[in-house]
């Protein structure tokens, strides 16, 4: 609520003189007021609550007590030193950096409780094991099997969406024109928002239909995932290629290069670094998709190697069954989102550093 | 440079300008087979996306109609199934996900406003950078985390508030009869709320930003206050960009599955009592939650309901798309 307050104040600085800033049009709180009153809100909150409450009270009552005073206490004051408006303009700046700060709280509770529950089954054995033979209360087994499926699947879903959606980016760049491009563009924004429980509808009705109707195989789970990836590639792709200069494809042309080569010597070759970086944070999103998996790939115990033939177990998929069959299997759920957390992460920061050390030099 | 090391090769082309691409197309592929190859391929890859679309309401429409040309007796095999038709089954679940969807959207807008404003007017110019992609980190956790979160941690915090809420207010009838657990409805647009405020914060956040700085500057210059410059100038600049963005995250709310799957307690019913168990479902939670225990007809119920979350969140995106392409028209921003 105060880290606002010390920002540089877009307002009119005041001319030093200073009968205009005696006067009252100019009367101001001091800065430190903002600190004083959130402190002072604090502690009274703090306060009550101990003798209404008898015993300590929590945290979240006293912050969410505290909030009010100080919204109440410094607006009230501005309003009387200040005037109506800039008791407006503070109670505007709290409201703003409030909600900030409340869009911090599931973020950092989410983060500590994946990190100290999922910690407590997290180690190598776990990752290193499958499910076979676990049942009941047992409190062993592990998530290789899971690890093993999800990395083929991504990966495969990567192989189909990644050609795809570069020709389409570079259809949409280099070549794209009237109506086709833009019923393509508009199209993929739409695709953007398929929901993914209808991407994974699709794939089960698409290989039921063409294959049988008991048919599982995590290449069902591939194709739902590249439904869903293939807008995001585009989209990122499409951005980096349109960050290429036409000085360079323009010399390219002057060279006598035809436009093809150009395309895959120049463009492409230039745009490589933000390419990596789109396609790497695509695979994030999709990594942790849970529901198209569910209908389509199921679960097993053990490690399934083939993409083509059976069904296969995930993490995400794992995390749920093991979350709805409660006991120990909570806190392998807890591991396992800890693991697919940590992927997320690893794959977000890598492709931040990637686009951070091979940006390409003047492409703006 | 790239360029630099690409040495000149076969009949040099007339050299295109961007301006000419259609021309130089053609120019380029008349006599080289691997020109018209390459354009071809890029060109088959976008009629490939329209392809897709069009094939994803197809085999939707083709597994669905098994349920939707069946009598009602036929339905009645299905052990779950309610009420005498496919439509009467998914009229709870629509006005469920609906019902989900919007609480979630009240929720999130006027707090993803407030964040986007923070990021783009409030928070010193150096922070702001690294605290969007703070928020931006929200949007990279996957759903079953926020399952996990929301089922194991989030329905005890928000037990307190729904006790004292119901027991203050409980003349209302939307918050009265709070029974705990929290898995009610509220909980699970709660945890939807936090996964849709990245997305509404990055679109609100970029539209914010490009409010014209002369318009800033000259509302400053009359002497406003921070808020009143944000009222006078941003805010009304952002409109049409925050509608879209608000879209977008309804349209990500219908469709999300897991939170809801994990949080709420089921129910077929039209109900207004946010804070009971058992009174509402999603489309999107159903069909997790029964497909795998399914075959035959009930498979094709469950898709004819897929169907209708695919038709319900297309018209919600369109309708959001167009606002957007429309504002880029007039806005000047680009």
């Amino acid at each position: 609520m105060t880290a606002a307050a010390p920002a540089p104040t877009p307002t009119p600085t005041p001319s030093p003189t200073s009968s205009l800033l005696a006067s009252d049009a100019y009367r101001r709180l001091p800065r430190w007021s903002t600190w004083a009153f959130a402190s002072g809100s604090l502690v009274v909150a703090f306060l009550v609550l101990l003798v209404a409450g008898g015993g300590l009270p929590g945290v979240a009552g006293v912050v969410a007590l505290g909030a009010a005073l100080f919204v109440l206490s410094s607006g009230v004051t501005s309003r009387v030193v200040e005037g109506p408006r800039r008791a407006a303009d503070r109670l505007a700046t709290t409201l703003v950096t409030g909600a900030f700060l409340l869009a911090l709280i599931p973020l950092v509770s989410l983060l500590l409780l994946v990190v100290t529950r999922g910690a407590g089954a997290f180690s190598w054995t776990f990752l290193t094991t499958d499910m076979l033979g676990i049942f009941g209360d047992m409190s062993e087994g592990g998530i290789q099997h899971a690890i093993v499926g999800t990395l083929l699947i991504t990966a495969a879903a990567a192989a189909i969406s990644v050609p795809v959606g570069l020709l389409t980016a570079i259809y949409l760049v280099e070549y794209g024109r009237g109506p086709l491009a833009r019923g393509i563009t508009f199209l993929v924004d739409v695709m953007t928002g398929i929901p993914s429980i209808v991407a994974g509808l699709f794939a089960f009705a698409l290989f039921t239909l063409l294959l049988g109707p008991a048919f599982r195989a995590g290449i069902m789970g591939a194709v739902a995932l590249a439904l869903l990836m293939t807008p995001v590639v585009i989209r990122s792709v499409e951005e980096m290629l349109r960050l290429v200069p036409n000085e360079l494809r323009e010399a390219a042309y002057a060279l006598g290069v035809p436009k093809w080569l150009t395309i895959i010597k120049v463009v492409l070759r230039t745009a490589v670094a933000g390419i990596v970086t789109g396609v790497m944070l695509s695979v994030a999103r999709v990594i942790g998709e849970t529901a198209p998996l569910l209908l389509t790939v199921g679960m097993v115990t053990r490690v399934n190697w083939d993409l083509f033939d059976g069904r296969m177990a995930t993490l995400p998929v794992f995390a749920y069954r093991q979350y709805e069959s409660g006991g120990a299997g909570i806190d392998r759920a807890w591991a396992a989102a800890l693991t697919l957390i940590l992927i997320v992460m690893i794959l977000n920061l890598v492709a931040r550093l990637i686009s951070r050390w091979f940006a390409p030099r003047g492409a703006r | 440079m790239p360029v630099t090391t690409t040495p000149p090769r076969g009949v040099p082309d007339p050299a295109p300008s961007r301006a000419d691409a259609g021309a130089a197309v053609r120019a380029a592929s008349t006599g080289r087979v691997a020109s018209r190859v390459f354009a071809g391929l890029s060109t088959g890859a976008g009629l490939l996306i329209l392809v897709t679309l069009a094939a994803v309401a197809a085999f939707l429409l083709i597994r669905a109609w098994p349920a939707l040309s069946a009598s009602p007796e036929e339905l009645e095999t299905v052990s779950w199934f309610t009420g005498g038709s496919v439509a009467e089954y998914v009229a709870p679940l629509v006005f469920g996900t609906l019902l989900a969807s919007v609480l979630a959207l009240l929720l999130a807008v006027p707090v993803s406003i407030g964040i986007a404003l923070f990021i783009s007017h409030y928070a010193p110019r150096r922070l702001a950078q690294g605290l969007g992609y703070l928020i931006d980190l929200l949007a990279a956790i996957p759903s079953v985390v926020y399952g996990l979160w929301g089922a194991l941690w989030l329905i005890g915090q928000l037990d307190p508030v729904f006790t004292w809420l119901s027991s203050t207010l409980g003349f209302v009838p939307l918050v009265a009869d709070y029974q705990a657990p929290a898995k009610n409805i509220m909980s699970a647009s709660v945890v939807l709320a936090v996964m849709i405020l990245p997305i509404i914060t990055a679109v609100s956040r970029e539209v914010f930003l490009q409010t014209p700085r002369l318009h800033e500057e000259a509302s400053l210059a009359l002497g406003a206050t921070r808020w009143e410059m944000v009222r006078q100038a941003v805010l009304p600049f952002g409109r049409s960009g925050v509608i879209s963005a608000s879209m977008l995250g309804l349209g990500r709310a219908l469709g999300e599955t897991m939170a809801v799957l994990m949080v709420i307690s089921p129910g077929f019913l039209f109900s207004f009592f946010l804070l009971r168990p058992g009174q509402h479902q999603t489309i999107a939670a159903n069909i997790a939650s029964k497909f795998p225990e399914s075959s035959g007809l009930g498979v094709s119920v469950l898709i004819a309901t897929g169907l209708a979350l695919f038709v319900i969140t297309f018209v919600v995106n369109l309708a959001a798309r167009w606002i957007i392409a429309r504002r880029a028209e007039y806005s000047g921003a680009n």
